[in-house]
């Protein structure tokens, strides 16, 4: 065996033995160095004739290349062999907890309104807004609620001492009607609207609120009868409820601002302490609940509004939003809605991606 | 109001049941509230005849009857301590299992002092027929021994309570609701007997009204020598069964017609009255005694009906105290008057007084009613007290013009939305008293005299339909505009979902509070612009002008109710002198970050929090975020803490938020512990979008790597990042895209005063890479503009 042989085997040897990066490095040193055994070795190359370092050259390169390689592969296998310890190290309980983030939630009462938006957005209706501190015309007098009229002492009415511009009281609007009001005095027909927002009767126990939420929708247009309104609603309740079986029951009544006027009940069956809305009212282990006002736009409203009531005729309907969210969704105490109890908005609100959409569903 | 089946069927020929009345009433109008049988109290109840009665061996009170119960079986043994318990007396019975209706209790077969009793000898009161409880029932002699005391008495005889709507009148009488029901095919309406009563001489007071606007008819007679005793008792039957007091007959007499016929009218006694009795306008200040016993304040806009000396009656709302009927009562003036309903409206709602007088005045009684009502009050006096009745005096004249309605049978299907034959129309109206003239295609339809809520067309449409029934409406689809449905949310309405989701997914949970507070919660905000003249409660009196309290409410109550972390917002309004203004609030209490075993300690929330939040919000809802200017905030009260708040503005006038640390003083007296940070965004400030089509401006990512530099200066603490910033980023709007600060230090190596800021400065080549030299003239422009802020480079 020459001496590049024994040199190599010697070298190779010692490197796959190296047990840690020092050694491997005192050996890269040792052979590679500036006064390394190949190094040196390398260097006899300049003292050689042509012939021998033709043999010799490549000889001591290979060398260097393989130790070199050995080097490498050797720091490699004993990197790798740190990293898994250093990483076995570091293992931690994964079932540690891990930072939550918070959770944040749509309150119902918001989520139901973009329910509705979205129901009726289908049906070419807009939403339409109005102020909530009303004056008496708008909230009463042009609905067709004059002072001395009885329905006046249904509403309980919240008055300010003030009074506006045209001496109108001021009051907080005990429904959204005005709204409907509001939107045919600025606006032409053909009208499709909602109007949800806030209202207010002086009036509080166990099942009401002296704030609440309703919904308020129009349709003025020319041709429009009692068939469209219980179409709309009906429509809208299979939309809002998912479910095809709604049926409703439309019974006479009295609204200053509508007339024929409707109160609107909708077939439901008690399950398990809970309203279920669907079905017959008529029918077996079913019962009847009133849920909307509705009716033919007075022609007096029509009038006051500044629009020719035999031109333009059309419906109008009114729901509590709150209720709707109530029977949907479940919560049986109007109070806490506007308690703000975290723990309550977390259990009965709603994912900011919980979106309602058509495509996706309305109770997304 | 309520009616009994047996009073219905006075009026209404016809084989029905409950049941079937109910259906109908809620089928054309007349919602019912509740059907109840008092018989059903009575189960268990039964006519009995006492046998002997014998001292109680060991109480001196009690007595140990022995009662035929009729039943064929032995007499029964019954323990009574009722004094006028003898034999031979025929009484009432509870048997064991029966309920007393007065205090719920069941009875049963029990000891009392030794003496087994099985069952309980009844008072009228424990079976709440009456007061009275100083001994038991004494029915007549012949009463059928071993009868349902139900049968007997005639109590099975369901009430039914209808919820009247206001705008008919004619049916706050019993022959209303029949003529209602015989129109709906339930019965006929039998014909209403009106008696002719012949009266002798002048009545011996003079009637006259001086205020025809208010009072335009009054029509009166008097009866001279009647007995005022108790009515007979299937008129105190009656109605007790509605929830009427049996007073006397004279009083029980006018409460039934009115009951009966939907027509008050008030019977005076005679002997109060001097002189001529008037209706007139009150004297200002003038007072009266009510029969509710209250003395009541006039003013010159009420009518009263008064004599030379005093006034006697609220005019159509309530009678004087001092002129209503007596037991004594000899001779009598009967009233039947017809007063603008408008006017009773306001002078009842001024009183708040209400009667049910008051409701039926104010919704218009039967102009056309006054003649026959008061030849049926006058009967039923002279049946049931005797007397001899003048002639009547007709002061005035009731507005009892026929009013007539232009119709188009059409319009049952193109308003009502059901088609109903103009024959069937014709009917049903016939049926409610209307008449019918056509004229062409049109109709011209007459409106009876009782049915003043009649005002058009749409009338007509709604009696005929209702008649018909609302089930015969088929549903019509609204006409739908070609292709998909077009989006209808407003500007406002979009920003306003975009915010309330961005909060919810920011972390926060929407609270919904109250729109009111009370005026000491309002104080620290400026004070409610709107206060409420009627508010239910002082916590619910002035309209927010923050939503900021109704907030801090909130995260006291769930601290009370142990939450760590509270993160709640509110979208709603501010209620303002000038307007309403969309707010979105956000409150930040108790803990950022809970403990943890990454982190230790809990963390509280910050002001950064708060202006994170703003930010972030105000991005969401499409503000431009890069021209938003921190400024200082603005504080009516103790709001804000002075030096860890601020506003959002673009530019002075226009403050789109404000957030930071809430003032410890107000949140101590919301009762909210620790820092408590806010945020308040005010929608309507933000600017609008300027609508631009869906295509994005033209871009394309620069090709070269954009160069970073950091520049620390030395700045006066009064130099505020914001301003320093600001200049870093004018030095050459051309390369510097953007500038950050990263570091902020004051202390030790820093000089008393100043503070070491660091900056990061991003430098955006153009066409070529930046040479050294356009590097260095950069930094040179950089280090300038800071010194002209007033920061010097840190050497």
């Amino acid at each position: 065996m020459s001496d590049i042989e024994a040199i190599r085997a010697q070298l190779l040897g010692d490197i796959e033995a190296a047990a840690d990066a020092g050694a491997v490095e005192a050996l890269r040193v040792a052979a590679l160095g500036k006064a390394g055994s190949i190094t040196g070795l390398l260097k006899t190359l300049g003292g050689m004739s042509p012939e021998e370092r033709q043999v010799q050259g490549p000889a001591i390169h290979g060398l260097r290349e393989s130790v070199t390689a050995a080097l490498a592969a050797r720091k490699d296998v004993l990197d790798a062999a740190a990293l898994d310890v250093r990483l076995a190290a570091e293992a931690i309980d994964m079932t540690l907890p891990a930072d939550a983030a918070p959770r944040g939630s749509v309150h119902p009462v918001s989520q139901v309104m973009d329910e509705l938006a979205e129901i009726f957005a289908d049906m070419g209706f807009a939403v339409a807004t109005g102020p909530e501190i009303e004056d008496d015309w708008r909230n009463f007098t042009a609905l067709n609620i004059p002072e001395t009229h009885p329905a006046r002492a249904m509403h309980d009415t919240f008055y300010f001492p003030d009074a506006n511009a045209e001496g109108q009281k001021m009051l907080l609007r005990t429904h959204t009607s005005p709204v409907q009001i509001r939107t045919m005095m600025s606006q032409e027909p053909p009208i499709r609207i909602i109007a949800p927002g806030r209202v207010y009767r002086s009036d509080s126990d166990a099942t009401h609120t002296p704030m609440f939420h309703q919904v308020e929708g129009l349709v003025i247009d020319r041709g429009i009868h009692m068939g469209h309104l219980k179409w709309t609603l009906e429509t809208f309740l299979k939309a809002y409820f998912e479910r095809d079986d709604i049926v409703l029951r439309l019974r006479p009544s009295y609204f200053p601002f509508t007339e024929p006027s409707a109160e609107v009940d909708v077939g439901y069956k008690q399950e398990k302490g809970r309203r279920i809305v669907g079905g017959n009212g008529d029918d077996e282990g079913h019962a009847w609940m009133e849920l909307l006002g509705s009716g033919m736009v007075n022609r007096r409203v029509i009038a006051n509004c500044g629009l020719d009531p035999d031109e333009w005729q059309g419906f109008a309907f009114g729901v509590g939003v709150d209720r709707l969210a109530m029977l949907k969704y479940g919560m049986d105490d109007l109070r806490a809605f506007f308690d703000g109890d975290l723990r309550w908005l977390s259990h009965y609100g709603f994912g900011a991606l919980s979106v309602p959409t058509l495509s996706g569903g309305i109770s997304a | 109001m309520k009616i009994t089946l047996d009073w219905l069927r006075e009026h209404l020929d016809g084989d029905y049941s409950v049941a079937d009345v109910v259906a109908t009433l809620n089928r054309i109008g007349h919602e019912v509230e509740g059907v109840e049988n008092p018989a059903e109290k009575l189960a268990g109840f039964r006519v009995a005849r006492v046998l002997t009665a014998e001292k109680h061996p060991q109480a001196d009170k009690l007595q140990v009857l022995t009662v035929d119960t009729g039943d064929g079986g032995a007499p029964l043994t019954v323990v009574c301590g009722a004094p006028n318990a003898r034999a031979g007396l025929v009484g009432v019975l509870g048997l064991p299992g029966a309920v007393v209706p007065a205090n719920g209790m069941e009875l049963k077969v029990a000891a009392v002092r030794g003496v087994t009793s099985n069952g309980m000898m009844c008072s009228t009161r424990e079976l709440e027929l009456g007061d009275d409880h100083d001994g038991i029932i004494e029915l007549p002699a012949d009463a059928p021994v071993g009868a349902p005391f139900a049968d007997y008495a005639g109590a099975d005889d369901p009430v039914v309570d209808i919820s009247i709507t206001p705008n008919r009148q004619d049916c706050m009488g019993v022959r209303g609701i029949a003529r209602d029901l015989a129109a709906a095919g339930l019965g006929t309406l039998k014909p209403l007997e009106v008696p002719t009563i012949i009266g002798e001489g002048a009545p011996a007071t003079d009637i006259r009204t001086d205020d025809p606007e208010a009072c335009p008819a009054f029509f009166g007679r008097t009866i001279a020598g009647v007995t005022n005793g108790t009515a007979p008792e299937w008129m105190r039957r009656r109605l007790e069964a509605v929830g009427q007091r049996s007073i006397s007959a004279l009083v029980d007499i006018s409460n039934y017609v009115m009951f009966d016929l939907g027509r008050p009218s008030h019977i005076y006694d005679r002997a109060k009255l001097h002189g001529a009795l008037v209706a007139r306008r009150a004297k200002q200040g003038e007072t009266v005694t009510a029969l509710n016993g209250k003395e009541y304040t006039l003013t010159d806009t009420m009518t009263v009906i008064a004599d030379e000396r005093e006034v006697h009656d609220i005019a159509g709302i309530m009678g004087g105290e001092h002129s209503g009927c007596s037991e004594t009562t000899t001779d009598v003036l009967i009233e039947i008057a017809w007063f603008t309903p408008e006017r009773i409206a306001l002078t009842g709602q001024a009183l708040g007084l209400s009667s049910d007088a008051r409701s039926r005045f104010e919704r218009g009684v039967d102009p056309a009613f006054l003649d026959d009502a008061t030849a049926i009050v006058t009967a039923h006096i002279l049946n049931i007290c005797g007397g001899n009745p003048s002639t009547v005096t007709r002061a005035g004249t009731p507005p009892a013009e026929v009013r007539t309605i232009d119709y188009d049978p059409a319009l049952s299907a193109t308003l009502g939305g059901i088609a109903i034959a103009p024959e069937r129309q014709k009917d049903i109206l016939a049926s409610l008293g209307f008449g019918v003239i056509e004229q062409g295609g049109r109709w011209q339809v007459s409106v009876p005299s009782w049915r003043r809520d009649m005002d058009a067309a749409p009338d007509v449409v709604e009696e005929v339909t209702r008649i018909t029934g609302f089930d015969a409406i088929a549903s019509a689809p609204l006409p739908r505009t070609d292709g998909v449905a077009r989006p209808t949310a407003t500007a406002e309405q979009l920003v306003e979902r975009r915010l309330r989701r961005a909060a919810a997914a920011a972390g926060f949970d929407e609270a919904v509070t109250w729109s009111f507070i009370g005026e000491a919660e309002a104080a620290p905000f400026g004070g409610g612009a709107w206060s409420l003249a009627n508010p239910i409660s002082e916590d619910l009196k002035v309209m927010r002008p923050s939503l900021l309290p109704g907030l801090l409410a909130a995260a006291a109550r769930n601290r009370n109710r142990g939450a760590g972390s509270i993160r709640l917002f509110e979208i709603g309004r501010r209620y303002l002198a000038d307007a309403e203004h969309p707010t979105l609030a956000i409150l930040m209490a108790g803990d950022r970050r809970a403990r943890g075993w990454q982190v230790g300690k809990a963390a509280p929330f910050d002001a950064f929090d708060a202006k994170a939040a703003a930010l972030a919000l105000l991005e969401a809802a499409g503000a431009p975020a890069d021209r938003l200017q921190v400024m200082e905030a603005v504080t009516p009260g103790n709001i804000w803490h002075p030096g860890q708040s601020a506003t959002l503005r673009l530019g002075p006038k226009a403050v789109l938020a404000e957030f930071g640390a809430l003032h410890p003083a107000l949140t101590r007296a919301f009762d909210v512990d620790g820092p408590v940070m806010a945020v308040q965004v005010f929608l309507d400030a933000i600017p609008a979008k300027r609508a631009s089509g869906p295509a994005r401006a033209a871009f394309t990512p620069p090709a070269l790597q954009s160069v970073r530099r950091d520049f620390a200066f030395l700045a006066p603490t009064s130099l505020t990042a914001a301003d320093l910033v600001r200049a870093i980023r004018g030095a050459d709007k051309a390369a510097i895209v953007d500038a950050r600060l990263f570091d902020r230090f004051a202390g030790q190596g820093v000089p008393e005063g100043q503070v070491s800021l660091a900056v990061e400065v991003e430098l955006q080549p153009a066409e070529k890479s930046f040479t050294d030299a356009e590097l260095k003239a950069i930094a040179d422009k950089v280090v300038a503009a800071a010194a002209k802020a007033g920061a010097t480079l840190r050497g």
